[in-house]
């Protein structure tokens, strides 16, 4: 099954990249640059121009707006889920955050508190919040009362509760809320750096764009999808099975 | 261990009395046993007694200040899914590190030494049961609270835990409150049987027994006194499959 899917995901890059190259050779034109020329270029940036500088900036701000989005998200949706006046209260912001364009808020971040770092961390991590919010108060209120009513009958302690009959139970739901939070963070980190950064993928992916450099463009994706994979791959995917592994 | 007076005047839920004016002792050392018809109540006086539902109009004396250590054996497994069998028994319990015989020794009896390291999910709904069993002794508890832990087993393995349960009882003199369906089982069983009425849940007659236990000989006694009681409490009794087996010899 394992062995399927790897294998099917392999034919599909090769299809694809057979294709691209294809229709570049076809259409010989500098908006469509072939597969071997992005990996040249990608090539000439790691080694002659500032990519590996870039990505590590960047991968910085999502890391940081990561952590900062997952600690508030899931401290708001826990209470929320928990307490219903609470969640009442909340209510209204949490839906006003969700659907407040991620641009809005990257401006007003920029306006209010000026064109610094702090700001352009604080924006993704609003931007995501509401999101991990919501998915926590979810599996909080999907909490299976009568495994908890195990732990009442067995005076069983407060740590080995937490650790043993509560947070496994919202485990898929921090999964949920991390995986979409991480995709929704990538997206938006470039934004911001294209708007009020001078270091970093956005703002070297705006400097080829005055050039319509699209090689260059294609180049630092490529190079950007690699290290998702990484991540996803490497982190997230033997994170879950781990979780997981009683679902077997 | 411990010794209780209960005594619940009413118990309602949504208004509609589930519990009426129900009194009885479990006296110290006590293997009480409950009969009564599906949607009497029993359930929800077991959830009164391990302390988890407390709105109810009435008392709860305990001989020594509490109930101390509780065992409950719920009616659905309430295992961890996420934790195997052995972690499931060693989550019950404050020194699991220190006493690994005494869970080996569980394991043993519940018949499952060789899926301790496998998750409830992988196990069948009686294997689930006998974990579910195994988890409320680990704790050598001073009352045990049995919610029909014998039904969906076949009849060797439930004989072997019934008399599991007897062992506890014996070693360490806890008090023992079983409900079931079964009224061979609670004759065979206990040395009190409570016979529960309908909804809202009252008692309608007590037997008080001589200590049989899973001895051939009284056995054939208890079928005798199950078919008196049938005869004498049709009502009652007449939703409790027991003697209407068509094979009375065996269980």
């Amino acid at each position: 099954m394992l062995q399927g899917s790897t294998w099917g995901r392999w034919l599909f890059l090769g299809v694809f990249l057979c294709i691209w190259q294809v229709a570049a050779l076809l259409l010989q034109s500098d908006q469509l640059p072939g597969p071997l020329e992005v990996l040249q270029s990608l090539w000439f940036h790691l080694i002659e121009g500032d990519l590996l500088q870039s990505i590590i900036v960047t991968l910085r701000r999502v890391l940081l707006a990561f952590t900062l989005a997952m600690v508030v998200g899931v401290i708001v949706g826990f209470l929320m889920g928990r307490f219903p006046l609470i969640d009442t209260i909340l209510d209204g912001v949490l839906i006003m955050g969700l659907n407040i364009p991620a641009l809005v808020i990257i401006i007003l971040c920029y306006v209010w508190f000026g064109l610094v770092e702090a700001a352009a961390v604080a924006a993704v991590a609003i931007n995501k919040m509401p999101l991990v919010a919501v998915t926590v108060r979810e599996g909080v209120r999907a909490i299976d009362h009568q495994l908890l009513q195990v732990g009442d009958v067995f005076q069983v302690s407060l740590i080995r509760r937490l650790i043993h009959i509560y947070m496994p139970q919202l485990y898929p739901y921090l999964m949920t809320a991390a995986r979409s939070g991480l995709s929704l963070i990538w997206k938006i980190v470039l934004v911001v750096e294209l708007l009020g950064r001078s270091d970093g993928v956005g703002f070297q992916l705006s400097t080829f764009f005055q050039f319509f450099d699209i090689t260059s463009i294609l180049a630092y994706t490529l190079a950007f999808v690699l290290v998702i994979y990484s991540i996803e791959s490497m982190l997230m995917r033997p994170l879950e099975n781990h979780l997981t592994r009683w679902r077997s | 261990m411990r010794g209780c007076r209960v005594n619940i005047a009413k118990k309602c839920f949504a208004e509609i009395p589930v519990i009426q004016q129900l009194e009885f002792e479990i006296l110290t050392n006590a293997f009480v046993t409950l009969v009564g018809p599906s949607g009497a109540g029993k359930s929800t006086l077991l959830n009164i007694l391990s302390g988890l539902d407390s709105e109810f109009t009435g008392s709860l004396e305990w001989a020594d200040g509490g109930p101390g250590r509780i065992g409950y054996v719920f009616q659905d497994p309430r295992l961890m899914p996420w934790l195997t069998v052995r972690e499931n028994i060693e989550l019950v319990m404050t020194d699991a590190d220190e006493d690994k015989p005494w869970v080996d020794h569980l394991l043993r009896k519940v018949e499952l030494s060789d899926r301790a390291e496998a998750y409830p999910g992988q196990l069948s709904g009686g294997m689930q049961r006998r974990v579910a069993l195994a988890r409320a002794m680990a704790i050598k508890p001073d009352i045990l609270l049995l919610d029909e832990p014998f039904t969906s087993l076949d009849e060797p393995t439930a004989a072997g835990l019934r008399e599991m349960v007897l062992n506890l009882w014996r070693d360490h003199s806890s008090a023992v409150l079983l409900v079931t369906h079964n009224l061979r089982e609670a004759l065979e069983l206990a040395d009190q049987i409570l016979f529960l009425s309908k909804g809202p849940a009252r008692i309608v007659h007590r037997e008080a027994l001589l200590p049989s236990r899973i001895d051939p000989v009284v056995k054939r006694d208890a079928d005798e006194l199950g078919r008196e009681l049938m005869k004498r409490h049709p009502d009652i009794l007449s939703g409790i499959a027991a003697f209407s087996n068509p094979n009375p010899g065996k269980l």
